[in-house]
C-alpha cells in the first residue's frame, strides 16, 4: 500500500496514519481465520480445522445447564447467533453435502450458576466464560446468561466462510472475562430525536462489540422526548414534536431488547443546568433570570429554592426508579451556568438567609444533595458528571463520578478514586468530535489507569464510555459515525491491558467492520478496501 | 397562452408563505407573494404546451413529469375535495412546460443552456425554457416551491423566477475505486445531485486500490484488478444505466481514467505496462506509474481510450495526470536510457512526452479532455481548450494564485481544492466551502470567464456504501449553490435557514442527508 490520493497538504494526521499502514505486516491469512473483536483475555488455537455443515448444526442447552428451553433470552440468542453465522450467506450456498473430515456438529450452552435469565444485568454482574472448540461439540461454560451472551459472541466470529460458502472453524480453547464493569455507548436524544429503531439498532451493534451499558442522555435543552407518566406535559410542550418522543412502550422496547443483549440502560436526567427543554411543560421549575432588575421571558438552571422543585422531582424520580430498573441513575449536573441565578433577586435573598453569601457553588451543592437524598431515599445510585466532585459539593460514598474533560483527565481520575469514588472515563472518547482519518488509533491507545495511583485507586475505575453528543448527529448519520469507531473504546475496555497492537488491531478491526456490515449494521470503512458483502441501502 | 391553472385560495397565511421561499440553490431572480394557489394532487398534471417542441414521447421531460409528481404528491391516492362547482377548474390543475429546442434523445454537455423561467400567477402556470434541461432545472425549482399546510393542503405561492446557473460546470466526484460502491449508490446520488441542480457527474473510476470498470477490449484489467471481478465491478451494463439515469436528470457523465500515476490496479490486468522498479541493479518487484518509453504503452492506450470514448458519451474525458511519483522511474535503467536517447534531463521531461502523446490519441478520437493542474504545473504542452482542475490547496502556490496563473495561460479553470468533501471535522463545515467565491482571483474578466465553474469531490479511502449519503448531504448544497446562484447570495443566515430547510426535504425524498445543527424534521430518516 502506499500513500496515494488527492489530499491536501498539511493533513499530518492522516498521513502517519498513512505511513503506518505503509509499514504493517500483512497479517491477511491468520487474522482471516481469527477477527476476534474484542480480544479475549486467553485464546489457544490448534490448526485442526473442523467443518460445519450448517443443516447438521445445532447450538442447545447443555444437559447440566441451570438455564434450559424456558430461558427466552438464551433462547432468542441461540436464533439469533445462528442467523448471523449462516443466515446471511443462505443464498450462497448450495445443498449441504458433507465432504468427510472433522465435523463440529453443536454448541452447548451451560450455566453452571444462577441463570439470572429472567433478570436485569447490573454493575456486577459476571460476564466471564469459558469457550472450548472441539469435535464434535463445542462447550460454552458462563456463570450466568451474561458471560454465555459474551460467549456466543466470541462463537461466531470464531466461525470462518471460505469463497466457495463452506463453514469451518478451528479446535480451540478460550476464557474470558472483560477488564472493566462498565463498557458504555452514549447517545443523546435530545439535540436530536432518534428513531427507537435507531437506538435498536445501536444496542445490536453494541453487542458485537460487548458493550453493556446504554447511557441514554434522553432530555437536555433542546427537546425532553421521554413521556413522563406522571408529568405527561413535559413531553407535551417540552419535545419537538408529539412524534418525537419515547412513549412508555418505546422505553419498555429498549430495555428489554437491551436486556436480552446483556446490556444496561441507565438513564439521564441531567439538572439542573441544561434544563431548558423541562421548563415549557412544568411551570416554575426553571429560574426566572432578571436583566437587571426587571424579570424577562428567559430562564435558567432549575430553581433550587423552592419546595415545588423537590416535590417535583421527588414524584419525577419515583417514577423513573421504577421505569428504569437499572441500580443507577445519572443526575448530570455539568456546565451549570451562574449568571441566571446570580441575577435573580430571590435566590440572592435565598442564598443570603441559608448563609452562601454569592458562593453559587454552595447553592448548586443544596440543590444537588437534595436530590442525592431523593435518589437515596429510592434506593438508587448516583452517576454524576465530574463538575459535580470538581466544585467540591458533598457526595454520597457510593456515588460515581465520570470524567468527560479533555485537558487532564489523568489527574481528574486520581482525584475522584484518591477521594475514595468510583470514576467512568469518558473525556478521551468524544465521538461526535470528529477528524479526517483512522481516529479510532487515537481512542484505541488510551489506558485508562494510566495514572499515578494504588491499587486501589485503580480499581476504582470501573470502566468507561465512548459519548457520541447529538448536535450534529441523528438517525442519518449515527451508525457510521459511531461503528467501528466506538470498537477501538470497546476492545480498551474489554480485553486484558497488554492488547496494544495497533498492527494487529488493524487487521481484525477490518474484518470485524465487514462482519458488522454484514449483519446490517452500516459500519463505516476503517481505510481503504472492500468488505465481500457490500452495504447496501433497503428501500 | 394557458390561462390560470390553479385555484386561488381566498386564506393569505404569511408566515406560511416563507415556506415557499426555501429553495435551494437560490434562484438568480425571484420574486414571491403572499397569494396562493390550491394544489389538487389527485389529478395534477405536468402537460406540454401546444407551442413546445418537446411533446409527449420526449422521454426526457415524460420521465421528469413522473418523477416529480411522485416528489411532490407521492405515489398513494389522496382524499378527493369535495368537487361540485370546482370541478371544471380542477381540470386546469397543471405546470405548463413549454421548451423552445427538444433535445429529448441527446445528451446534455457544457454548452447546454439552462435557462427557465417560471410564471405562478392568477394567469399562468408555466415553465418556459430554451432546452430540456433549462426545464429539469425549472421542474426541480416548481417541486420546491410546492409546501403543504398542517391540514395537508398542497400549496403554492404567487411566484416568478428567471433562473440560469452562473457556471456551466458543476460537478460532483466518486472514487469508485478505494471502495467500490454499489450501482445503487451511484444512482442515488444522481437523483440528489438533480435536487441541487448539480450537472457534472465526475466517476473517478479506477485507482490504484481497484480497476471496477469492466472493459470489453481488455477483461482482464477487472478480472486482475477489482476487488472481487463477480460483485465489485461495473459491467458495460450498469455503465450504460448509469450515463442514461445520468441523461435523464439532466447530468453528464465525466469519466476519469488517470495515468500515469494512481494506476497499480492497472498493472495485474496488463503485463508490461507499469514501470518496473528497481532495487540497485535488479528488479524489485514493486510497480510505479504507467512505462512511458515502451511503444506497447501507447498501443494499450489508444485501444482502451477508443473503447473509453466510444462508451461514454460525453465530449470530455478526464485523463487524471496528477501526483506522479518520480522515484521508480528514476531506478529504471531502461527508462533512464529512453530518456538520454530523447534527450530528457528532468522527469518532468518524461512526464510531458507521455501525457501529450496520450492527449493526442485521445484527441484523435474527437475528444476533448480535463486533467489536474499538476499537468499544468510541469509545464506539459496541451491543447489550448484543455480544462485544468485545481486541487491542490497550498502547494505549489495557493489555489487562487492557481486559478490565476491557469486562466492567464489561457486555459479553462474548475475549482476543486476548497471542496473535498471527504475531509470532515466537528460541526458546520458546509459555511467554510459555502463562502468560497472561485472568482476572487487578481484577473481580468476574460480571465474569469475561463472559470467553468467546479466540483466537489468525494474521495473514497474512508467512504463507502455505509457513509457516503450522510457525509455528501447537505455538505455538497453548499457549493451546489456557490455554482449556481450569483456571487451576491452569500448571507449566511439566509443560507442556514434555506439549507436546514432543504435538508428536511432530502429527508422527506428519502435520503439519508445528515442534520446541519440541533433540531428536528417532521419527517426523520428511518432506519431499515
Amino acid at each position: 500500500m502506499r500513500p496515494s490520493p488527492h489530499r491536501a497538504p498539511g493533513l499530518l494526521l492522516a498521513l502517519l496514519a498513512l505511513l503506518a499502514l505503509a509499514t504493517q505486516a500483512p497479517a491477511k491469512a491468520p487474522a482471516k481465520s481469527l477477527a476476534l473483536w474484542p480480544w479475549p483475555s486467553s485464546v489457544k488455537v490448534s490448526p485442526k480445522l473442523l467443518n460445519i455443515v450448517v443443516e447438521n448444526f445445532l447450538i442447545d442447552h447443555g444437559p447440566n445447564s441451570t438455564a434450559g428451553p424456558s430461558c427466552s433470552l438464551l433462547q432468542e440468542a441461540f436464533r439469533r447467533y445462528y442467523n448471523y453465522i449462516f443466515g446471511f450467506h443462505k443464498r450462497y450456498h448450495g445443498p449441504a453435502e458433507f465432504q468427510g473430515g472433522a465435523q463440529l456438529q453443536q454448541l452447548q450452552v451451560s450455566i453452571t450458576l444462577k441463570s439470572e435469565c429472567d433478570s436485569f444485568p447490573n454493575v456486577s454482574s459476571d460476564e466471564s466464560y469459558s469457550l472450548l472448540v472441539k469435535e464434535p461439540v463445542a462447550f460454552l461454560k458462563a456463570n450466568s446468561v451474561w458471560g454465555a451472551l459474551r460467549g456466543l459472541e466470541t462463537f461466531s466470529q470464531l466461525v470462518y466462510q471460505d469463497s466457495y460458502g463452506a463453514f469451518t472453524i478451528k479446535e480451540s480453547s478460550i476464557t474470558d472475562s472483560p477488564r472493566f464493569a462498565h463498557r458504555g455507548i452514549l447517545i443523546d436524544t435530545s439535540r436530536h430525536y432518534l428513531p427507537v429503531k435507531t437506538i435498536l439498532k445501536t444496542l445490536d451493534a453494541m453487542a458485537f462489540n460487548k458493550f453493556n451499558v446504554l447511557h441514554w442522555h434522553i432530555v437536555d435543552d433542546q427537546s425532553f422526548p421521554y413521556q413522563s407518566t406522571a408529568f405527561p406535559e413535559l413531553s407535551n410542550k417540552g419535545s419537538y414534536s408529539l412524534s418525537h418522543i419515547y412513549t412508555p412502550r418505546d422505553v419498555h422496547t429498549v430495555l428489554e431488547y437491551a436486556r436480552f443483549r446483556g446490556i444496561r440502560v441507565i438513564p439521564e436526567f441531567d439538572t439542573p443546568g441544561h434544563a431548558a427543554s423541562w421548563g415549557k411543560g412544568q411551570k416554575g421549575l426553571l429560574t426566572p433570570c432578571y436583566n437587571p432588575s426587571q424579570q424577562i421571558e428567559k430562564f435558567g438552571p432549575i430553581n433550587p429554592i423552592l419546595n415545588t422543585t423537590y416535590t417535583f422531582f421527588n414524584t419525577f424520580f419515583k417514577e423513573i426508579s421504577s421505569v428504569f430498573p437499572d441500580q443507577f441513575i445519572h443526575l448530570g449536573g455539568d456546565e451549570v451556568d451562574f449568571e441566571c441565578w446570580s441575577s435573580n433577586p430571590n435566590i440572592l435573598n435565598f442564598m443570603k438567609k441559608k448563609g452562601f453569601g454569592r458562593n453559587f457553588i454552595r447553592l448548586e451543592s443544596f440543590y444537588i444533595k437534595n436530590i442525592f437524598n431523593i435518589i437515596t431515599s429510592l434506593k438508587k445510585h448516583s452517576i454524576v458528571w465530574q463538575e459535580v466532585f470538581d466544585d467540591g459539593i458533598e457526595l454520597q460514598p457510593d456515588t460515581v463520578v465520570e470524567v468527560w474533560k479533555g485537558e487532564n483527565y489523568f489527574e481528574d481520575l486520581k482525584q475522584v478514586t484518591s477521594s475514595g469514588f468510583a470514576a467512568i472515563l469518558a473525556a478521551p472518547w468524544y465521538l461526535d468530535a470528529i477528524s479526517y482519518g483512522q481516529d479510532w488509533r487515537r481512542y484505541y491507545m488510551v489506558e485508562p489507569l494510566n495514572f499515578v495511583g494504588s491499587k486501589k485507586e485503580k480499581q476504582l475505575v470501573i470502566g468507561g464510555e465512548a459519548c457520541l453528543w447529538g448536535e450534529y448527529v441523528d438517525a442519518t448519520n449515527l451508525i457510521p459515525r459511531l461503528w467501528p469507531r466506538a470498537s477501538a473504546v470497546g476492545e480498551r475496555l474489554w480485553s486484558p491491558a497488554t492488547v496494544t497492537n495497533l498492527d494487529d488491531a488493524y487487521s481484525r478491526l477490518v474484518i470485524h467492520r465487514c462482519r458488522m456490515v454484514s449483519r446490517g449494521i452500516a459500519a463505516q470503512p476503517v481505510f481503504t478496501g472492500h468488505c465481500s458483502h457490500e452495504y447496501e441501502m433497503k428501500k | 397562452m394557458a390561462g390560470c391553472r390553479l385555484w386561488v385560495s381566498l386564506l393569505l397565511a404569511a408566515a406560511l408563505a416563507c415556506l415557499a421561499t426555501a429553495v435551494w440553490p437560490w434562484p438568480q431572480y425571484i420574486q414571491t407573494y403572499h397569494r396562493r394557489y390550491t394544489l389538487y394532487p389527485n389529478n395534477f398534471q405536468f402537460r406540454y404546451h401546444a407551442g413546445s417542441a418537446a411533446q409527449a414521447g420526449c422521454v426526457v421531460l415524460d420521465e421528469a413529469f413522473r418523477r416529480y409528481r411522485n416528489l411532490l404528491f407521492g405515489s398513494g391516492s389522496w382524499p378527493r375535495p369535495n368537487f361540485s362547482r370546482k370541478q371544471q377548474m380542477l381540470g386546469k390543475n397543471v405546470l405548463v412546460v413549454s421548451v423552445i429546442t427538444a433535445e429529448c434523445n441527446e445528451f446534455p454537455n457544457l454548452e447546454s443552456v439552462e435557462n427557465y423561467t417560471l410564471t405562478i400567477n392568477d394567469d399562468q402556470c408555466l415553465l418556459v425554457s430554451e432546452t430540456v434541461w433549462g426545464a429539469l432545472r425549472g421542474l426541480e425549482t416548481f417541486s420546491q416551491l410546492v409546501w403543504k399546510s398542517a391540514e395537508g393542503t398542497f400549496f403554492i405561492n404567487k411566484t416568478k423566477i428567471k433562473d440560469f446557473p452562473r457556471f456551466p460546470h458543476r460537478g460532483l466526484l466518486l472514487d469508485t475505486s478505494r471502495h467500490y460502491l454499489p450501482l445503487s449508490s451511484i444512482l442515488d446520488t444522481l437523483d440528489v445531485m438533480a435536487y441541487n441542480k448539480f450537472n457534472v457527474f465526475h466517476w473517478h473510476l479506477v485507482d490504484d486500490s481497484s480497476f471496477p470498470y469492466e472493459s470489453f477490449t481488455f477483461p482482464e484489467l477487472t478480472r486482475k484488478g477489482s476487488y472481487n471481478p463477480v460483485t465489485h465491478i461495473y459491467t458495460a451494463q450498469d455503465v450504460k444505466e448509469v450515463i442514461e439515469y445520468a441523461r435523464l436528470r439532466g447530468i453528464r457523465v465525466l469519466a476519469e481514467f488517470d495515468t500515469p500515476g494512481h494506476t497499480l490496479s492497472w498493472g495485474p490486468g496488463v503485463p508490461g505496462l507499469l514501470t518496473p522498479c528497481y532495487s540497485g541493479t535488479h528488479p524489485s518487484g514493486t510497480f510505479g506509474p504507467v512505462n512511458p518509453s515502451l511503444n506497447s504503452t501507447y498501443d494499450f492506450m489508444s485501444t482502451f481510450f477508443l473503447e473509453i470514448s466510444s462508451v461514454f458519451p460525453d465530449f470530455y474525458l478526464h485523463l487524471g495526470g496528477d501526483e506522479v511519483d518520480f522515484t521508480c522511474w528514476r531506478s529504471n535503467p531502461n527508462i533512464q536510457a529512453f530518456m538520454k536517447k530523447k534527450g530528457f534531463n528532468d522527469f518532468k521531461q518524461l512526464e510531458s512526452f507521455y501525457i501529450q502523446t496520450l492527449l493526442d490519441i485521445v484527441s484523435d478520437y474527437d475528444k476533448g479532455y480535463v486533467v489536474w493542474q499538476e499537468v499544468f504545473d510541469n509545464k506539459v504542452k496541451v491543447r489550448p481548450d484543455t480544462i485544468i482542475q485545481v486541487w491542490r490547496e497550498e502547494i505549489p502556490v495557493d489555489y487562487m494564485k492557481e486559478m490565476e496563473q491557469i486562466t492567464k495561460a489561457g486555459f479553462r479553470a474548475l475549482l476543486s481544492a476548497p471542496w473535498y468533501l471527504n475531509r470532515v471535522t466537528y460541526g458546520p463545515d458546509w459555511k467554510d466551502m459555502y463562502k468560497v467565491e472561485p472568482l476572487a482571483f487578481h484577473g481580468t474578466s476574460e480571465q474569469k470567464d475561463l472559470v467553468i465553474g467546479g466540483e466537489a469531490c468525494m474521495w473514497g479511502e474512508y467512504v463507502d456504501s455505509t457513509n457516503l449519503v450522510p457525509r455528501l448531504w447537505p455538505r455538497a448544497g453548499a457549493i451546489a449553490e456557490r455554482l449556481w446562484s450569483s456571487n451576491l447570495t452569500n448571507n449566511m443566515d439566509f443560507a442556514f435557514k434555506r439549507l436546514s430547510h432543504f435538508r428536511c426535504e432530502l429527508l422527506r425524498r428519502g435520503v439519508q442527508a445528515q442534520p446541519i445543527s440541533v433540531g428536528y424534521c417532521e419527517q426523520e430518516f428511518e432506519q431499515t
